[in-house]
C-alpha cells in the first residue's frame, strides 16, 4: 500500500471520484436525456434529474416505432448486431488458437513463414483491405449477410499471437506426460490445452465481442437493407436527418440500449475469469 | 516383467551437440537402474531416447527384445516420473491418475478400481478430489508416481524425480521408491545426479561422463574398484583421496614411501583411497606394505557420528574419515597409513591399473 494516511485515503478517492464522474456523467445525462419527452430535449436546459417518459419512450423504441428507422425494431437491430459480435468474437478465437496451436506444437515445413505472414496481417487493419474485401463481399452474394459481417473481421493475428504466447508457456514436461498418457494431438488440444486456456479465452472473448458490437466502417458498407443494419448503424441513421426532425429521445433510448449487452457480457465474463485466474494459478 | 537393451545408441542433437555418444546398457528384468553423471552428461537424453520422446540417432533401443526405434512414446508401453511432476493443473488427482487409462480405452470399472488400490499404496485416497496445487510437493510427487504405477507398465522412466523434494522429504521417498519397485517388479531407469540416491536405490549402477559410460556393475562393486578417476572421484561423498605421483612436489616424497608397493602393472599416475580407509597412527616409523604419509590438519568437519579431516598431504588436499569426535584441531600434525589392499592406482589416462579390473 503506498498511502495509509487519511489525507492520502482522501485523496487517491477523490482523484477517483473524479474520474469516475467524468466517465459516467455522459451516460447518465444519455440516461437522463431517454426519459424525457423530444421537446424537453430540444429545449435547453436539459434537467439534471430524469424525467417521466422513461416507460413511453422505451416501449415505443422496442415496440411501436414503425418508420422510424426504415421501419426496423430496436430488437431486430439489437439480434443483428448480437449475431455479428458473437460470430466476430467466437470465429477469432476459434480460428486464432487451431493457428496457434499448428504453429507452437507441430513442425511442418513453412512454418514460420506462415508465422510471419500471420504476423504481417496485423499492420493490415480492416480499413486498409477495405476495398478488395467489399469486392470479394460483393462477388461472392454476401452484400446483407451475416456471413459478410462476420467472415471478413475474423482473421485475427492480435489473438494468435497471444494464444501463440501464452502455448509457449506451457511446460514441455506436460505435453511430454501427454504422450506417454496416450494423448494424441486432439486429446491433447481438448482435455489439456483448451481447459488451461479457459482464462485466456473468456478475456479474449470480452475484448473480441466488444470489438465486434461497434464496429462501424465495415457493416455500414456491407449492409444495404435496414434490415441487416446493426445498432450502430442504425443510431447514425437516425440522426442524419435534418436536427428538427430527429426523434432525439428515441436515439438516446437507442444509445442506451446499445450498451447493455456489452456491459452483460462483461460482468457476466468476468465472474468467468476472476474465477479462471483463481483457479489455474500453478 | 521386461528387459531393456541399448546397443551403441547415440544422439546428435539438430545444433550439432552430439549429447550420448554411442551407450550400450543391457538392462534385466525387473531391475533398477540408475543413470547417474555430472550435468549435462546426457543422462535425460538417454532416458528420454527410451521414452521415445527423442528420436535415435543411431544404434537401437530394445524393450523386451524388441527394438522400438520408430514405436511411439504411447506404444511403447512405458511410463515417465519427470522432473516437475508434469501433473495436469487442471485435473483432480483422480484424474491425473485415471488419463493414461482412460485414454487407453480401459473400461471405466477398472479405471476406478486400479486408481483407488494404487491411491491406496501410496496414501493418496484422501486426495483424489484435490487438485495438483493444493497439495505439497511430496505428495505431487507420490501422484506423479500414482500416475506412473496404474497404468502397469513395462518399464519406469524416472528423471531426477526427487530432485525438488527437501533432504529429509527426499530420503523418505527414495526408500519408498525402492521398496515399490521391488514389490511392483518393474524393470526401471532412474536418472540423478545425486551419488547418494544412486548408491542407495541402484540395482545396477551406470556411471556416465559426457555422452560415454565411464562403468556399469553393482554399486558396491563399483564403489570398491571404480574403473577411473572420473568414476573414484565421482562415487562416493566425499569423494576418494586422489594424490599424483607425477607432480614436482609430491614425487619424491611418495615414491620414497611407494617403494615397497608396487602398482599392479603397467605405469602409475594416481594413487587414491577412500576417506574411511585412512588411520591415524602414533609412530613415525614408515610400515612397510602400507602407504604413509604426513598430513597438516586444515579443516575439521565434524557431521556428528564422523569427523571429516581435511589435510595437506605431499603436496595434495586429501580427506579423512575419523569415526566421533576427535581432538584434532588446524594446524595439528597428523601420520596418516592406508594398507596397501585399500590402494587404488590409475595410469595416465585415468583407468583403473588392476589385474582383475572390472569390466567397464
Ligand atoms: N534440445 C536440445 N538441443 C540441443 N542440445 C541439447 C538439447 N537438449 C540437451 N542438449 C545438450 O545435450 C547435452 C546433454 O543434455 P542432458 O539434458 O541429457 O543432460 P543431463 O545429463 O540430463 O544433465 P542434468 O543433470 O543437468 O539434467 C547437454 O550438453 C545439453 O546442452
Ligand atoms: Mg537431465
Amino acid at each position: 500500500m503506498i498511502g495509509q494516511s487519511p489525507l492520502r485515503v482522501l485523496i487517491a478517492h477523490a482523484a477517483l471520484i473524479l474520474g469516475i464522474l467524468i466517465v459516467a456523467f455522459p451516460i447518465y445525462y444519455t440516461f437522463v436525456a431517454s426519459t424525457q419527452t423530444l421537446q424537453t430535449i430540444l429545449k435547453p436546459p436539459l434537467p439534471l434529474l430524469p424525467g417521466d417518459q422513461l416507460w413511453n419512450n422505451y416501449s415505443e423504441a422496442l415496440f411501436g416505432g414503425v418508420g422510424r428507422i426504415g421501419g426496423v425494431s430496436v430488437g431486430r437491430l439489437l439480434l443483428n448486431t448480437t449475431v455479428m459480435a458473437l460470430g466476430v468474437a467466437v470465429g477469432k478465437i476459434f480460428i486464432s488458437i487451431l493457428s496457434a496451436y499448428a504453429i507452437v506444437f507441430f513442425r511442418f515445413p513453412l512454418r514460420m513463414t506462415f508465422f510471419w505472414l500471420i504476423f504481417i496481417t496485423l499492420m493490415l487493419p480492416v480499413e486498409v483491405r477495405i476495398l478488395p474485401t467489399y469486392k470479394v463481399m460483393v462477388d461472392l452474394g454476401m452484400i446483407d449477410t451475416y456471413a459478410g459481417l462476420i467472415i471478413p473481421l475474423i482473421a485475427s493475428a492480435t489473438a494468435t499471437l497471444l494464444f501463440r504466447q501464452f502455448f509457449m508457456t506451457i511446460p514441455g514436461e506436460l505435453v511430454e506426460a501427454a504422450r506417454v498418457d496416450g494423448a494424441g494431438p486432439w486429446r491433447f488440444f481438448f482435455d489439456i490445452l483448451l481447459p488451461l486456456s479457459r482464462t485466456n479465452i473468456a478475456a479474449l472473448f470480452v475484448i473480441l465481442f466488444i470489438y465486434g458490437w461497434t464496429q462501424y466502417l465495415w457493416p455500414l458498407l456491407v449492409t444495404n437493407s435496414n434490415d441487416m443494419n446493426t445498432i450502430v448503424i442504425a443510431l447514425k441513421k437516425m440522426v442524419s436527418f435534418a436536427d428538427a426532425d430527429t426523434q432525439w429521445h428515441l436515439v438516446m433510448v437507442t444509445a442506451m440500449l446499445a450498451i447493455v449487452p456489452p456491459i452483460l457480457v462483461v460482468v457476466l465474463m468476468q465472474r468467468w475469469f476472476v474465477r479462471g485466474l483463481v483457479e489455474s494459478e500453478k | 516383467m521386461a528387459t531393456v537393451d541399448l546397443n551403441d545408441v547415440r544422439k546428435v542433437y539438430a545444433g550439432g551437440v552430439e549429447a550420448v555418444k554411442g551407450v550400450s546398457i543391457a538392462i534385466p528384468d525387473k531391475q533398477l537402474c540408475v543413470l547417474v553423471g555430472p550435468s549435462g552428461c546426457g543422462k535425460s537424453t538417454l532416458l528420454r531416447m527410451i521414452a521415445g520422446l527423442e528420436t535415435i540417432s543411431s544404434g537401437t533401443v530394445a524393450i523386451d527384445g524388441k527394438i522400438v526405434n520408430a514405436v511411439g512414446p504411447t506404444e511403447r508401453d512405458i511410463a515417465m516420473v519427470f522432473q516437475n511432476y508434469a501433473l495436469y493443473p487442471h485435473m483432480k488427482v483422480y484424474d491425473n491418475m485415471a488419463y493414461g487409462l482412460r485414454n487407453r480405452g480401459t473400461p471405466k470399472a477398472e479405471v476406478d478400481s486400479r486408481v483407488r488400490s494404487t491411491a491406496k499404496v501410496l496414501e493418496l485416497s484422501g486426495l483424489l478430489d484435490r487438485r495438483p496445487r493444493e497439495l505439497s510437493g511430496g505428495q505431487r510427487q507420490r501422484v506423479a508416481m500414482g500416475r506412473a504405477i496404474v497404468r502397469n507398465p513395462k518399464v519406469f522412466l524416472f528423471d531426477e524425480p526427487l530432485s525438488n523434494l527437501d533432504a529429509k522429504l527426499r530420503g523418505q521417498m527414495r526408500v519408498e521408491i525402492k521398496s515399490l519397485q521391488r514389490r511392483l517388479g518393474v524393470t526401471s531407469v532412474y536418472v540423478t545426479h545425486d551419488q547418494l540416491e544412486a548408491m542407495t536405490l541402484a540395482d545396477m549402477l551406470v556411471v556416465m561422463n559426457a555422452g560415454l559410460v565411464e562403468q556399469i556393475g553393482a554399486p558396491l562393486d563399483i564403489y570398491e574398484k571404480p574403473a577411473s578417476t572420473f568414476v573414484a572421484s565421482f562415487i562416493g561423498a566425499p569423494p576418494m583421496n586422489l594424490l599424483s605421483l607425477s607432480t614436482e612436489s609430491s614425487a619424491n616424497e611418495l615414491e620414497r614411501k611407494l617403494l615397497g608397493l608396487a602398482p599392479p602393472g603397467g605405469q602409475a599416475a594416481m594413487l587414491g583411497f577412500r576417506p574411511e580407509d585412512a588411520e591415524l597412527v602414533a609412530d613415525a616409523e614408515d610400515r612397510s606394505g602400507a602407504l604413509m604419509l604426513s598430513a597438516t590438519v586444515e579443516a575439521v568437519e565434524p557431521v556428528g557420528a564422523e569427523t571429516f579431516l581435511h589435510c595437506s598431504a605431499a603436496g595434495n588436499r586429501i580427506v579423512i574419515r575419523v569415526g566421533g569426535r576427535t581432538a584434532a584441531k588446524p594446524g595439528d600434525k597428523l601420520r596418516i597409513t592406508a594398507t596397501a589392499e585399500k590402494l587404488h592406482w590409475f595410469d595416465r589416462g585415468g583407468r583403473r591399473l588392476d589385474s582383475t579390473s572390472p569390466s567397464s
